[in-house]
């Protein structure tokens, strides 16, 4: 990625509203050209606040947002080669949605024949061939946000913001869609800046995910990086579901820490760690293992409580001595405990040892758990 | 059973629309009937109405006379529409984009004068503007002019009176179309590339027009008929149809014609209903 030329520069943006209203804190991001970079957050955490700041409906507080290596923040937002695909749509609903999607190229005064030609190609690039002369409270809202797409497309930007574009649509056409806009973005090899609060949606479609919290960027990399190896609780906890286990550490020996936990001791890889730290080791349920015997290197014992089916995977959650729930999860067709005692362990690629920070941020992020989990 | 259903709808429905229907037919239907026969009635020498059938005041309404505050008529009634939107426009914008505390407040100052009688407040005017009144005493005393000047009694004060009784018709339905706008279709056309002019004219323009369109019809219609606007601020200079027809019914004391010149503005009024409707204007926004 280190290669590729930088398309859009956020470097130390702050937004404050009102003078006291802090939306968006120091934020620094560097988009790569032809990139699909998603900020992903709950909503109010400055996502759209962002996205906004590039498209020039609001100004920053403080900070620079470089286009191409312009500086852009004092440009109105007719002056910026970027555009806009609103969470509304916001198509106009007087106009055909030919009149709607040449809109852009009829302010820049193209040619009659030119327009004609870019606006057939482009609605058929969005499968929307044959519906010119319709207005927009004649179509579905699918449709209309393929017209949105292509009506912001066609003025070939340098960056396209999407503002939660499918938050509207129901799952399949959803689902749909985000195979659409991701194939539409590779084959046109525009940069795209997507934000949503939709970790699944995130993880499906984007080159890098940016997530945000409370105004604050916590971690930027690729799914993978996200999912696997989580900078910190927020992220383990927002992204997928994970099971955390709190501790304090209580040895070092080169990359080896070892935490103490409420049951036992256990050791974890990790280094920048400190004697003494909170700390929390984050396993996945699908990487939870269990034993009806004792493990060595483990003293995690717990009960089961439930089992939950849900179609393709099979869901248990067991509890441990002080009442924590801990998940463990299994495709179909494999095995899973159904009730009694068993012991939990992991391996140790799949323990992802995190910072603690402070316990007011911690329980903010147990807060959002409960909402953004799916 | 069906029986019993059928019972239960048609009685309660009978009881709803029955009164409506007689209100109607009491103080719509019948007056409008009974001026329309008078309208065909002719006089005896003693001005006493006669029913017998003549079409003389329909003809006499042709007379140049007539024809010269037809015209004079609309051309107040344009003015007023025209200025009416001229003001109302921004006024109507500002009120919309204001946020909630200040908004009542500009809103209530639309529709307090609606609370004080319009006959009162064109007599105020005319205090104001008189030649002993207090513009023409302030000019005075601050020696702008020597002697008083006549402000009073002519086509402009006619004007000005018919668009102070006529604004909050023209501000509420634009009002309520600008306050539709979604502000995101504002930013959508910016984002596209269009400056503050260009989404005026292609956007906003063309979204409020349907409340330019019905304030239009609110306002041009009474102005027909506001009689005593310019009776007291046209002082016989500015008619309009409104005063030919009060003076057949008073001094003139000839019904028939006076019925006939209804007739003429009743069947203008429909007309000018009719083109608004065919034009895609929405009746619900007239109130009607």
């Amino acid at each position: 990625m280190n290669d590729k030329k930088v398309m859009v520069e956020i470097e130390g943006v702050n937004k404050i509203y009102g003078g006291t209203n802090h939306v968006v804190k120091d934020l620094s991001i560097s988009v790569y050209e032809g990139e699909f970079l998603t900020l992903l957050g709950s909503s109010g955490c400055g996502k759209t606040t962002t996205l906004r700041m590039v498209a020039g409906f609001e100004e920053p507080t403080s900070g620079s947002i470089k286009v191409a290596g312009v500086n852009i923040e004092n440009q109105e937002p007719f002056e910026r080669n970027v555009n806009t695909v609103f969470q509304s749509y916001a198509l106009f609903p007087h106009m055909t949605i030919f009149d709607n999607v040449a809109y852009g190229l009829k302010i820049k005064k193209t040619a009659k024949a030119e327009i004609k030609e870019r606006v057939t190609n482009m609605l058929d690039l969005v499968q929307l061939g044959g519906f010119e002369k319709r207005y927009p409270s004649q179509l579905s809202g699918g449709q209309k946000q393929r017209v949105a797409i292509a009506r912001a497309l066609i003025n070939r930007p340098q960056v396209l913001l999407l503002d939660e574009p499918l938050g509207a649509l129901d799952l399949k056409l959803r689902k749909q869609m985000q195979l659409e806009l991701k194939r539409l973005q590779k084959k046109l090899n525009i940069t795209f800046i997507y934000v949503t609060h939709d970790q699944e949606e995130a993880l499906t479609m984007s080159d890098r995910i940016a997530i945000m919290n409370d105004g604050v960027l916590e971690q930027i990399g690729t799914p993978t990086d996200i999912y696997e190896r989580p900078a910190s609780k927020f992220v383990a906890t927002f992204i997928g579901e994970t099971n955390l286990f709190e501790g304090c550490v209580s040895g070092i020996e080169g990359d080896a820490v070892s935490v103490t936990l409420e049951t036992g001791t256990v050791t974890a890889k990790g280094s920048d760690y400190q004697m003494n730290e909170m700390v929390a080791i984050s396993v996945r349920p699908e990487r939870m293992q269990y034993s009806f015997e004792p493990v060595e290197g483990f003293t995690i014992e717990a009960s089961v409580k439930e089992q939950v089916y849900v179609g393709s995977i099979l869901k248990a959650i067991v509890i441990l001595p002080n009442g924590n729930e801990v998940k463990i999860e299994r495709l179909a067709g494999q095995s899973i405990p159904t009730d009694g005692k068993v012991y939990l362990y992991w391996n140790e690629d799949d323990a992802k040892l995190i910072h603690s920070r402070s316990q007011v941020f911690f329980d903010a992020v147990e807060n959002m758990t409960f909402s953004s989990v799916s | 059973m069906s029986k019993h259903k059928m019972k239960s709808q048609t009685i309660p429905a009978l009881t709803m629309v029955g009164p409506v229907t007689l209100w109607l037919a009491f103080f719509v239907a019948i007056p409008l009937l009974y001026v329309l026969v008078m309208s065909f009635c002719s006089l005896d020498s003693h001005y006493n109405v006669q029913f017998q059938f003549t079409l003389d005041n329909y003809r006499r309404l042709f007379d140049a006379n007539y024809v010269q505050i037809y015209l004079q008529s609309l051309l107040i009634a344009f003015l007023t529409t025209l200025i009416c939107i001229v003001i109302a426009y921004p006024f109507s914008f500002i009120i919309a984009r204001t946020l909630s505390k200040k908004k009542a407040i500009l809103y209530m100052l639309v529709i307090i004068p609606f609370w004080t009688n319009s006959l009162i407040r064109i007599y105020g005017w005319r205090t104001f503007l008189g030649t002993n009144g207090w513009l023409n005493n302030t000019l005075q005393t601050l020696h702008l002019t020597g002697a008083p000047i006549e402000f009073l009694f002519n086509r402009g004060t006619t004007v000005l009176g018919m668009v102070y009784c006529l604004f909050p018709f023209m501000v509420l339905p634009l009002y309520t179309a600008i306050e539709k706008l979604d502000t995101n279709l504002l930013e959508a056309s910016s984002d596209l590339g269009a400056r503050g002019k260009t989404t005026f004219l292609k956007v906003i323009l063309p979204l409020t027009a349907s409340g330019i369109f019905s304030g239009s019809i609110m306002v041009f219609i009474p102005c027909l008929g506001f009689f005593f606007v310019s009776d007291i601020l046209g002082g016989g200079n500015a008619d309009v149809i409104g005063n030919l027809i009060e003076r057949q019914f008073q001094s003139g004391n000839n019904w028939p014609l006076g019925a006939a010149l209804s007739i003429i503005l009743i069947a203008l009024t429909l007309l000018l209903v009719k083109l608004y409707q065919k034009c895609g204007g929405d009746m619900d926004s007239l109130g009607v």
